[in-house]
C-alpha cells in the first residue's frame, strides 16, 4: 500500500498542483517572518487533519493539502489579521477579475481600488 | 454564416472565463494576494521557496551528509552529536532543520522516522515529503505496528534487529543514517551519495546496494 520505491530525485514534480506548493511556501514564509511559530503551524495542521479524518475524509493528498489549506487560513485570521470578511471579498474580486478578463489576458486585480474599498 | 461564428465564438469565449481555477487554488490565490497586499510577505519570497523546492532542494542534500558521515568519523561523530549545526558544513540549514537529530542503524537497531501529529520534516535536506509520509495511515500505524509497516515497504528485519520510532516535532525532526552497503570499500563520499536513498533517510528502507538510488 505505500509506495516504497519513489525516486530519489524528484526535482520537479513534487507538487501535483501548482495551488499546494504555494500554500505551503506561504506558511514557512509566514513562519521565517514570525507571523506565527512552526510549533503553532504543526498544531493548526494536526487540528485540520485530525477533523478530516473524524469526517471520514478519504486518506489522499488532495486531503492533506486541504488540511494544509484550513489550518492556513486560521492561522491567518488569528495571527495575520486576514479574516474571514476579507477572504470573502477578495476570492470574489478574483471571481469577478477571472469572468470579465478577455481571453488571453493576464487576470489581475486592482489591489488599489480594493484597498481602498470601504470593509463590512 | 459569419454572425453564426461570431456568437458562437462570443458564447465559446464566456464559456472558458467560467472556468475559475478550483476551489482550493482560488482560496491559496485569496490568501496569498491579501498577505502580498498588505505587506505581510514578498511574492520574491514566495517564488524563491517555490523554485527551491521543486527545483532544487532535495533528498540528495541528506545523502551527501550520509555519504561524508560514512567517510570522516569526525563528521560522523559531529553528526550525531549536534545534526543542525553539522550540515552547516554544507550549507544545508533551514527552517525545519533548526533542531534536527540524526539516528545511526547498526546491526542491532533500525530506526525509523514519523510525525504523528501532522507531517514535520527536515525540508532542508530532504526536500519535501513523500505522499506516504504525510497519511494518516502512516502517522498512526509507524509507531503502533511498525515491523508491519516497514515490512510493507519490504524491509523484513530479524528477531533481533530492534526497530526505535522516532515522532517528529516541530522543534526536533530526524535523518537515519543507514548502514553502508557491503562492497564499497574505497568509494569515495560523492560515488557513496549516489547509493542512498530518500527511503533510507527516513528508515523505510534498510539494506542499502551497491546500485545508484
Amino acid at each position: 500500500m505505500f509506495a516504497p520505491n519513489e525516486p530519489l530525485t524528484p526535482p520537479g514534480g513534487v507538487f501535483d498542483e501548482p495551488w499546494q506548493a504555494q500554500a505551503l511556501a506561504l506558511a514557512d514564509t509566514m513562519v521565517q517572518e514570525g507571523y506565527f511559530s512552526a510549533i503553532e503551524w504543526a498544531n493548526a495542521l494536526g487540528i485540520a487533519l485530525r477533523e478530516a479524518e473524524a469526517q471520514g475524509v478519504s486518506d489522499t493528498l488532495v486531503t492533506y493539502y486541504s488540511a494544509v489549506l484550513v489550518a492556513l487560513e486560521r492561522l491567518c485570521e488569528a495571527h495575520a489579521g486576514i479574516s474571514s470578511d476579507d477572504r470573502a471579498r477578495r476570492r470574489a474580486d478574483w471571481e469577478a477579475a477571472y469572468r470579465l478578463t478577455p481571453h488571453g489576458q493576464p487576470v489581475e486585480i486592482r489591489t488599489s481600488r480594493i484597498a481602498s474599498s470601504p470593509k463590512g | 454564416m459569419a454572425t453564426f461564428d461570431g456568437e458562437k465564438a462570443a458564447a465559446l469565449h464566456r464559456e472558458l472565463h467560467t472556468h475559475l481555477p478550483s476551489d482550493p487554488a482560488m482560496r491559496v490565490k485569496t490568501l496569498e494576494s491579501l498577505a502580498i497586499e498588505r505587506g505581510l510577505v514578498a511574492p520574491e519570497s514566495i517564488d524563491a521557496w517555490i523554485e527551491a523546492y521543486s527545483e532544487h532542494i532535495g533528498p540528495k542534500r541528506g545523502a551527501k551528509v550520509v555519504a561524508h558521515a560514512w567517510t570522516d568519523p569526525n563528521f560522523r561523530k559531529r553528526l550525531l552529536d549536534n545534526a543542525a549545526d553539522a550540515i552547516k558544513d554544507f550549507d544545508f540549514q533551514g527552517s525545519a532543520t533548526g533542531h534536527l537529530k540524526a539516528v545511526e542503524n547498526t546491526d542491532n537497531q533500525h530506526n525509523l522516522v514519523v510525525c504523528t501529529l501532522c507531517s514535520c520534516y527536515p525540508f532542508s535536506i530532504l526536500g519535501m515529503s513523500p505522499a506516504w509520509y504525510k497519511s494518516a495511515e502512516y502517522r498512526a500505524r509507524a509507531v503502533r505496528e511498525p515491523r508491519k509497516v516497514l515490512e510493507e515497504f519490504g524491509v523484513i528485519l530479524p528477531e533481533y534487529v530492534g526497530v526505535r520510532v522516532w515522532d517528529s516535532t516541530a522543534e526536533l525532526r530526524y535523518i537515519v543514517i543507514p548502514q553502508r552497503p557491503a562492497g564499497t570499500d574505497g568509494w569515495d563520499a560523492d560515488r557513496l551519495a549516489t547509493v542512498v536513498t530518500r527511503n533510507s533517510m527516513i528508515g523505510t528502507e534498510r539494506d542499502l546496494t551497491r546500485e545508484p538510488a
